[in-house]
């Protein structure tokens, strides 16, 4: 494993008391693997990436639980220093890792020489090279942001990131304002350089077409918590929590032959004051009245590391068949919207 | 079926800053949003725009419900021309005509609270007082939020997305208007939230018998929506066909790309290469001929002299390309 994360809590302070934002949610990353961190808003997935990063907004603060990077237990001092070399960055908005009133280049260099101590000339050599690296023309270093397609930035935000030769990247939702086809080309190229550099990597989005494009083990978040985490192919087709199963009926397949989508109802509940229990029990077809008391931990229930948390999990073959049916989460939409 | 909108030849070019040297030349650039472009929304039809940014999907939305003017070509709406509208004409078009906004965390004013902001269209169409809070409980009503005292004193920050999103759409329906405009309705939506509001959107264009434009980048999401799809590529229609037809058996090069682009959720997917690469070109300039021509690996001599038009290849069903797609 690259990466653990065990029991993590982050609380934010506001005037409403304290947000459980992430709210004792484990996982790893297995070395060379690319694993997909997914949820909907506010299920904590990016405050869990910022919290391995250490650049948690002022009025967060790691309330739990233990990150591991290489067998070594970091905080958010150590982390700092792990920056850029070990770790590195990919934001949605390679606006925002650009400077708009410095060349791309210019950028690239800086980093090169002020957090790599290369040489200029090194520097300007290997921001040639990165830009190769990404399928970006040599003669585009010279350029400003604003004179790129988003695509573009979005490439040169990964050359950044890969600049100084990190083991593991993090990449929060880094192709969902893109375009389709330009959005394929920068998973591809993911793929590619993953492959060639041996990186591991966590990709977090919203977006489970994409994970299930790209990546080799997923975790899903709800409210807070790990749910549902194993290889895409194992949790996609044999999904073992409720959330994971609605979460699929309602995604929208181009290739599917339903042509009805099943929202689940209701919405996730305030993480300010979180129900007791399992916090999907609220909107779960399938709860039980123990759910609302008592929540399930993280079991394996398949093969290959496939793991749930929900106190059905012995019966989710069963539960599959019955969250197949539109029906089924009828019911709970009724009795949530009302 | 009898037509609702109808659009012909329409072109649309915004106009950008001169430079010196244009200015000398006596030159007048302009982004070419929309090139020539012609279709009818039948009464009771829901169309779904699909296109990349920069396709001309959301200026044509704009064009539909007259909020620009186009540079050329002509709309009109239950017959009438858009360009000749003015006065009492206008204000029954503008009643009749509605846009449902993007993003509902934008749409509504944060100080007004939610019943002002569903009666606001009614104010504005000089509808008398008395009857806005029994149009306000009736427009609640289809979109189900049955509950209105609960929401009618709330401010859009007390409320959750999808049901933000169900007022956004309840005040473009207060007015009972016939057509529609949907831009990215729900993308700012989480997925499990998403499906209900599409569902909604459905309902509503049914029971009532609304005409209705979908624009949006998602191919796999107007699946959901709309039975025709209008593929668009740097301000052209590329393609008009049967939604399915077309997320099936895509015949427009474009087409192809763009579905073979969408990834979908199972992990067993084509990951083959796309066949095509490189970016839009800039609509300032746009390739002469087929404007997807210096993507496409098909092209050929004739598309770049020649401009394809829309020719029909089956019932419904519409292709602008040189090649035999049939």
């Amino acid at each position: 494993m690259i990466l653990e994360v065990d029991g993590l809590k982050i609380h934010y302070s506001t005037r409403a008391g304290a947000v459980r934002a992430v709210d004792g949610a484990s996982f790893a990353v297995p070395q060379g693997r690319i694993v997909g961190l997914v949820g909907e808003s506010g299920c904590g997935k990016t405050t869990a990436v910022r919290a391995i990063m250490g650049v948690l907004a002022e009025n967060g603060r790691r309330a739990g639980g233990r990150v591991v990077f290489k067998g070594q237990a970091i905080d958010e001092a150590t982390t700092r220093k792990l920056l850029w070399r070990d770790i590195a960055y990919v934001p949605q908005s390679a606006m925002s890792s650009l400077d708009p009133v410095y060349t791309v280049g210019a950028q690239l260099v800086e980093v090169l020489t002020k957090r790599g101590n290369a040489s200029r000339s090194a520097a300007r050599a290997r921001a040639a090279e990165l830009f190769d690296l990404v399928g970006l023309s040599e003669s585009r270093l010279a350029d400003y942001p604003h004179q790129f397609s988003g695509g573009m930035r979005q490439r040169a935000a990964i050359a950044m990131a890969l600049a100084l030769k990190p083991s593991l990247l993090l990449a929060d939702e880094p192709v969902t304002a893109l375009d389709v086809i330009v959005q394929r080309q920068i998973l591809d190229m993911l793929r590619t350089l993953q492959q060639r550099l041996r990186l591991s990597m966590v990709l977090v989005t919203h977006d489970i077409s994409v994970v299930a494009y790209l990546c080799d083990d997923v975790v899903v978040m709800y409210a807070g918590q790990v749910i549902e985490s194993g290889p895409v192919r194992e949790v996609l087709a044999r999904p073992r929590h409720p959330y994971t199963m609605g979460l699929r009926n309602a995604f929208p397949d181009l290739m599917s032959d339903a042509l009805e989508l099943v929202p689940i109802g209701g919405s996730p509940p305030d993480l300010s004051d979180p129900p007791p229990g399992c916090r999907f029990a609220p909107r779960c077809p399938f709860v039980l009245a123990a759910c609302t008391t008592s929540a399930a931990l993280m079991a394996g229930g398949g093969k290959q590391a496939h793991a749930s948390a929900c106190l059905r999990d012995d019966e989710a073959l069963s539960l599959r068949k019955a969250a197949m049916d539109p029906a089924t989460w009828q019911r709970s939409s009724n009795f949530a919207m009302s | 079926m009898a037509t609702l909108v109808e659009l012909r030849d329409v072109v649309k070019h915004f106009p950008v800053a001169r430079s010196l040297g244009e200015v000398v030349r006596g030159e007048h650039p302009a982004v070419h949003a929309l090139d020539g472009v012609s279709f009818d929304v039948g009464s009771g039809d829901a169309v779904a725009i699909v296109g990349e940014s920069g396709c001309g999907k959301t200026t044509l939305g704009r064009l539909m419900l007259k909020l620009v003017e186009p540079t050329a070509g002509s709309i009109a709406f239950d017959g009438a021309p858009l360009a000749g509208l003015a006065g009492e004409g206008l204000r029954a078009f503008r009643r009749q005509a509605q846009l449902v906004f993007q993003n509902p965390f934008d749409a509504l004013n944060p100080r007004f609270t939610i019943y002002r902001a569903v009666a606001e269209p009614l104010l504005n169409a000089g509808i008398d007082k008395a009857e806005h809070l029994d149009r306000v409980a009736a427009a609640f009503r289809r979109v189900h939020l049955p509950d209105l005292d609960r929401y009618l004193d709330k401010y859009p920050h007390q409320l959750s997305g999808g049901q933000l999103q169900r007022v956004v759409l309840a005040r473009a329906l207060v007015l009972a208007p016939r057509f529609l405009v949907a831009d990215e309705p729900v993308s700012m939506l989480d997925v499990s939230v998403r499906a209900g509001i599409l569902a909604l959107m459905r309902e509503v264009r049914d029971t009532m018998g609304l005409s209705a434009v979908y624009i949006s980048h998602d191919l796999a999401l107007v699946r959901y929506l709309c039975e025709r799809t209008l593929v668009m590529y740097l301000g052209c229609i590329v393609e008009d066909g049967p939604t399915e037809e077309i997320v099936r058996r895509p015949r427009h090069p474009y087409s192809q790309a763009l579905v073979a682009a969408v990834p979908v959720p199972d992990a067993d997917q084509s990951r083959a290469p796309l066949p095509i690469s490189g970016n839009v070109p800039d609509a300032r300039e746009p390739p002469s001929g087929c404007r997807f021509r210096d993507r496409c690996p098909r092209a050929m001599a004739r598309c770049a002299e020649e401009t394809p038009v829309l020719r029909s290849i089956a019932d419904g069903h519409r292709v602008a390309c040189h090649l035999d797609l049939a």
